[in-house]
């Protein structure tokens, strides 16, 4: 309080300018150094060879071809289960429900479960798909754990899109006769589409980043998964692996590159395709 | 028509089942850690298992003290390098940036929080250690190198939540400070970050809820012993990762134990959610009686 006596309005105006470029350049400097080093250090190891093959040697050398296999097919379980539950519960927040405080007993349900740290989600998944459902290590234990870790971003982030839909579009549909179901499934969540996206990748982001969930439900083989009862060893799990077990450094640096590299263009691709589709039913 | 209007009740139904899937999957969890956890509260006595010092499998003594402590301590660490730089970069994205450069910071900031946490414990594995070992000393996996990962993998969580509570702020509150005179760091300071400031502590709390829970980016540099540490730069061991290093060959009451610990950071996780919604319904009534 005493600075203000010292220091003039316009000086302290000067010096916060200063301060906030500062703290924005180090956020900024920070990431950047630390996406920079991985991709650097990965990107010489990342070939056609590397993704086509199997490791050697517990990873020591060759490729991730079946982590990268296991994880699009996690990844894939989890999507198939969790998108029709996320937007079923959002459109029945969004246009359905009246009673508030069943609405805020699920809102609390989603709020529950999104902020269930990832190894309780795991020792879940290990005590109730393998163990009690007799699902064993497989595809299919952990793409339902997955499946549960994403759901609350995609029910929270497409709510939101669906209940941002004017009441005009609404109004039209049903001023043309259309019945409730029909206006929701064709003039609302068409309109909500670019949203509802944006929340399941980000779930699926979720997804496909996570070891901690997985490491006791989906097993750590080495063979390429088929069947979603068979074992898989996802990439940020052989990741893990690799770093701390210190079999292979490259390998790892080559893994987490791999890693970094689909998430960012599905992200990229997504926010693309959405930003057309936008403009597609914008009319422009 | 009657068909029609069956349909519409079955659909109804329907979704009302997707909408309560969660709070259903929620309580089996719940459920199921506590049916595999409470046993061993009841075996080991409750206070020898919350305050207990000594967490040693093999003697069948298990003391959770130490990784709790160790969970706070870390995140409590993170929290004070994280949320300064955070929230001074929020404000400088709400309040400050041009509109062009807001674009391109606001979806780089949140694909950032999009990377696995386990690439960035293998950045902290492979750079931060040796780098906290030849400046600060000691063997490099230690406290603070846990807290400086969890800083920074905080950081895009509560930049993106403060900064979008900051926008929210009604046009109005800015254009009356300012035509009284204000500067626009005073108008910052004392109407601004005020007005949000329930954003910016919901912010603060989904940061700390994700430092607490994080695992394996810990696990990686934290060097793992499970005592409460003298120093920061001396190594430590979270409740999660306790759980991820030992739930791999944990046999009988050892594996109860495990779960009973994940009840411990269950408990923590809940207070923080209730508090964040306690805050939230308070400003929600205080906007109205405005």
């Amino acid at each position: 309080m005493n600075f203000s006596k010292i220091i003039s309005p316009k000086l302290a105006q000067k010096i916060m300018n200063i301060v906030f470029i500062i703290s924005i350049a180090i956020v900024i400097l920070i990431l950047v150094v630390i996406i920079g080093y991985i991709l650097f250090k990965g990107i010489p190891v990342v070939n056609l060879e590397f993704l086509l093959s199997t490791p050697v040697d517990s990873g020591k050398s060759g490729g991730i071809f079946p982590m990268i296999v296991s994880s699009l097919y996690v990844t894939l379980v989890a999507g198939v289960i969790a998108t029709p539950l996320g937007i079923g519960a959002a459109t029945y927040i969004a246009e359905y429900s009246k009673k508030s405080k069943i609405v805020d007993i699920i809102r609390f349900g989603a709020e529950i479960l999104a902020s269930i740290p990832s190894i309780v989600f795991g020792l879940f998944g290990m005590v109730f798909f393998v163990v009690f459902l007799h699902l064993g290590w497989s595809i299919l234990s952990g793409g339902l754990v997955l499946a549960i870790m994403s759901l609350p971003t995609i029910f929270q982030v497409s709510e939101v899109a669906i209940s941002s839909i004017p009441n005009s579009y609404k109004e039209g549909s049903y001023g043309l006769g259309a019945s409730k179901w029909q206006t929701v499934y064709r003039v609302v969540l068409p309109a909500a589409i670019p949203g509802i996206v944006t929340g399941v990748i980000l779930g699926l982001s979720r997804a496909i980043s996570e070891a901690a969930a997985v490491m006791y439900s989906v097993g750590a083989s080495f063979q390429t998964p088929i069947s979603i009862f068979d074992p898989g060893r996802p990439l940020p799990l052989h990741l893990y692996m690799l770093a701390t077990e210190g079999t292979s450094l490259e390998n790892a640096y080559g893994t987490a590159t791999v890693l970094i590299m689909l998430i960012l263009i599905t992200t990229i691709v997504s926010n693309f395709i959405i930003s057309k589709y936008q403009n597609k039913i914008m009319g422009k | 028509m009657v068909n029609n209007k069956v349909s519409e009740f079955l659909i109804e139904k329907g979704l009302f089942i997707t909408a309560i899937f969660s709070v259903v999957v929620s309580l089996v969890i719940i459920f199921f850690i506590l049916m595999e956890g409470l046993p061993a509260v009841f075996k080991i006595g409750f206070f020898k298992f919350i305050f207990g010092l000594n967490w040693v499998p093999s003697d069948n003594e298990f003391g959770v003290l130490p990784m709790t402590v160790c969970s706070i301590y870390v995140t409590v660490l993170a929290l004070i390098m994280a949320v300064p730089l955070s929230l001074l970069s929020a404000i400088f994205m709400a309040e400050i940036a041009p509109e062009s450069i807001r674009r391109i910071l606001k979806p780089a900031i949140e694909t950032l929080s999009g990377i696995p946490s386990v690439v960035y414990g293998f950045f902290g594995l492979t750079i931060l250690v040796r780098f906290v070992r030849e400046v600060f000393g000691g063997t490099g996996f230690s406290l603070f190198t846990a807290s400086l990962i969890l800083a920074v993998m905080i950081l895009p969580t509560i930049i993106s939540v403060s900064q979008d509570s900051l926008r929210a702020v009604p046009k109005e509150y800015k254009e009356a400070s300012l035509g009284l005179g204000a500067t626009h760091w005073q108008t910052i300071k004392n109407i601004i970050v005020p007005a949000a400031s329930p954003g910016i502590v919901t912010a603060i709390i989904l940061g700390m809820g994700r430092a607490i829970g994080e695992t394996l980016a810990v696990m990686m540099v934290a060097g793992n012993v499970a005592e409460i540490p003298n120093s920061i730069l001396e190594p430590m061991r979270t409740i999660t990762s306790n759980i991820a290093l030992e739930m791999g060959y944990a046999v009988n009451i050892h594996y109860q134990a495990l779960f009973a610990s994940a009840i411990i950071l269950f408990l923590i996780i809940i207070t923080l959610l209730i508090i964040a919604k306690y805050i939230q319904n308070k400003y929600k009534i205080d906007l109205s009686s405005a």
